[in-house]
């Protein structure tokens, strides 16, 4: 018996993959036509296609709110949808946050600013996901107090323990005390 | 994740068709938790027929007085909308007690019901499931049971299968209501009271609810009485916030005086399915608030309870919490 150094190509074929998709994504109020597969979720075409790395993955599950983006307004976990489905939505990452000031200069967000003054982080890596999610509850308006930020708040975990500090950020904007004389 | 291929809707009917084209296929909404159980290969669907584009996002009147809520409306959207909260706070402080803020802005109404469990064996590949896999076993009731149910957990052959419990806080508040489920399918629309739509685990632990293949849950009917005097929700877990209830209780109550003229108690974390037991609620009625009556009310909702080693808590931790709920609704305290 002998055997063939190569196997005649198999007419039978492979089971295909379903097909790539077009979509088209606007972040940051610019829009962008993306090959995607259906299987990707809007955090990686945040960071993998669009090199928007400013959105972060921790747990990938929903839990930890380190891939927190605004949505039409509303903060999301960005691992827990596809990027298919968010097509003809407004995305905004941390990156599109910071706006031009009174003056027309390039000023970060209020809540950015207020994390730097406050020391709102220690390594950062959940500071994105706060930002992005401080910005999506003061725009839903329904925190009063502390503890309404630290409730509403909840779903963004800080292992470095900057809670005390974040609450503060967030009602230095929410509520501005007239500078003391 | 396994690959799968994606449909967008444009309407009910299609989705329905597609569905029934592709037995494999899922709806998918908000995707909170099927895309999650996705990536842990728990949930293996072959084509995601995207609902986001379906007429089902409206909160409306129903003719006899109570509200609609469309299966798209999200968790946040219904729990802050002005006739949910004004009328039915009960259902608005159960939706606020679970999940996060982000989670409440993407997971749908229609979603929240069709949540499946958070029992750590079932999101576990390596360990035997007879809710993932009918037949390999039940790794909970032997293994670390905190989070497992305690109530309902009984079979025809006597042999437990599955101490699973549902996740949800919403759907705790929603049969204490006493809401209605409407589908549609292949077959047509129906209504499905709350008390039926979720199930327990019985022999076939695999099936979390008495949907048919193939139908979408389309509305949710909330009846008129909304019992927003006299109402608490009352949730209990590891952490204050952002945890799922190691037991939670709606309670309801309808008081003429100090008498109870109507009353409801739904349980959360202890059974399969949001615990109800009107026989018992029944026991309240003219009755005058107070905490003796309360306890026995408690007492006899735990009858038949049986605990798994490390949930056996759950058992005096219930009684108290309907005890304390009950007695928030009364405005005892």
């Amino acid at each position: 018996m002998t055997l063939t150094a190569k196997a005649a190509p198999s007419t039978k074929q492979p089971p295909s993959l379903p097909a790539m998709h077009t979509v088209k994504l606007t972040v940051n109020g610019i829009e962008t036509e993306l090959q995607l597969a259906p299987w990707t979720s809007l955090l990686d075409a945040l960071r993998e296609y669009m090199h928007l790395t400013g959105t972060k993955k921790g747990c990938d599950h929903g839990q930890c709110g380190a891939c927190t983006v605004l949505v039409n307004g509303k903060r999301i976990n960005a691992c827990l949808t596809l990027a298919i489905m968010q097509e003809g939505n407004e995305i905004t990452t941390i990156e599109g946050l910071a706006r031009k000031d009174a003056d027309g200069k390039d000023g970060l967000h209020p809540i950015q600013q207020a994390f730097m003054d406050h020391d709102a982080f220690q390594c950062g890596y959940c500071t994105p996901g706060q930002i992005c999610s401080a910005v999506g509850m003061m725009n839903e308006g329904h925190a009063r107090t502390a503890d309404d930020i630290r409730e509403l708040m909840s779903g963004n975990i800080c292992r470095c323990g900057a809670y005390t500090n974040i609450v503060d950020a967030i009602q230095s904007v929410m509520n501005p005390q007239p500078d003391a004389a | 994740m396994n690959s799968f291929a994606y449909t967008r809707a444009d309407g009910v009917t299609h989705a329905v068709s597609e569905r029934a084209d592709e037995p494999t296929a899922a709806f998918v909404a908000g995707g909170t938790n099927l895309i999650d159980l996705m990536k842990e290969n728990v949930a293996r669907p072959t084509r995601l027929i995207d609902i986001n584009r379906l007429p089902l996002a409206t909160i409306t009147d129903t003719e006899n007085g109570g509200l609609r809520l469309g299966a798209l409306v999200t968790n946040a959207d219904t729990a802050y909308n002005k006739k949910v909260a004004k009328n039915y706070p009960l259902l608005s402080e159960a939706i606020l007690a679970g999940a996060s803020a982000q989670l409440r802005n993407m997971a749908t109404d229609g979603g929240n019901l069709m949540q499946r469990t958070r029992c750590y064996y079932f999101y576990d590949l390596a360990t035997p499931c007879n809710k993932r896999e009918p037949g390999s076993g039940c790794s909970a009731i032997n293994g670390f049971n905190r989070i497992h149910a305690i109530l309902g957990t009984g079979t025809p052959t006597g042999e437990v299968q599955c101490i699973a419990t549902h996740p949800s806080d919403m759907c705790v508040a929603l049969a204490a209501l006493e809401a209605t489920v409407r589908v549609t399918g292949p077959d047509g629309d129906r209504t499905i009271p709350f008390a039926e739509f979720h199930r327990l685990p019985g022999d076939t632990p695999q099936l979390d609810n008495t949907l048919e293949a193939g139908e979408l849950i389309t509305a949710i009917d909330l009846p008129a009485n909304g019992f927003s005097k006299n109402y608490a929700y009352l949730k209990l877990r590891d952490r204050a916030s952002y945890a799922f209830a190691l037991v939670s209780v709606a309670a309801a109550l309808e008081l003429e005086g100090n008498t109870i003229t109507d009353a409801r108690i739904a349980l959360g974390g202890v059974a399969h399915k949001p615990w109800r037991r009107p026989e018992v609620e029944a026991m309240l009625h003219g009755k005058s608030v107070g905490n003796d009556v309360f306890q026995t009310v408690a007492d006899a909702l735990l009858d038949g309870a049986q605990g798994y080693g490390h949930n056996t808590f759950k058992l005096e931790l219930a009684k108290r919490a309907i005890v304390r709920a009950l007695s928030q609704a009364a405005k005892l305290n």
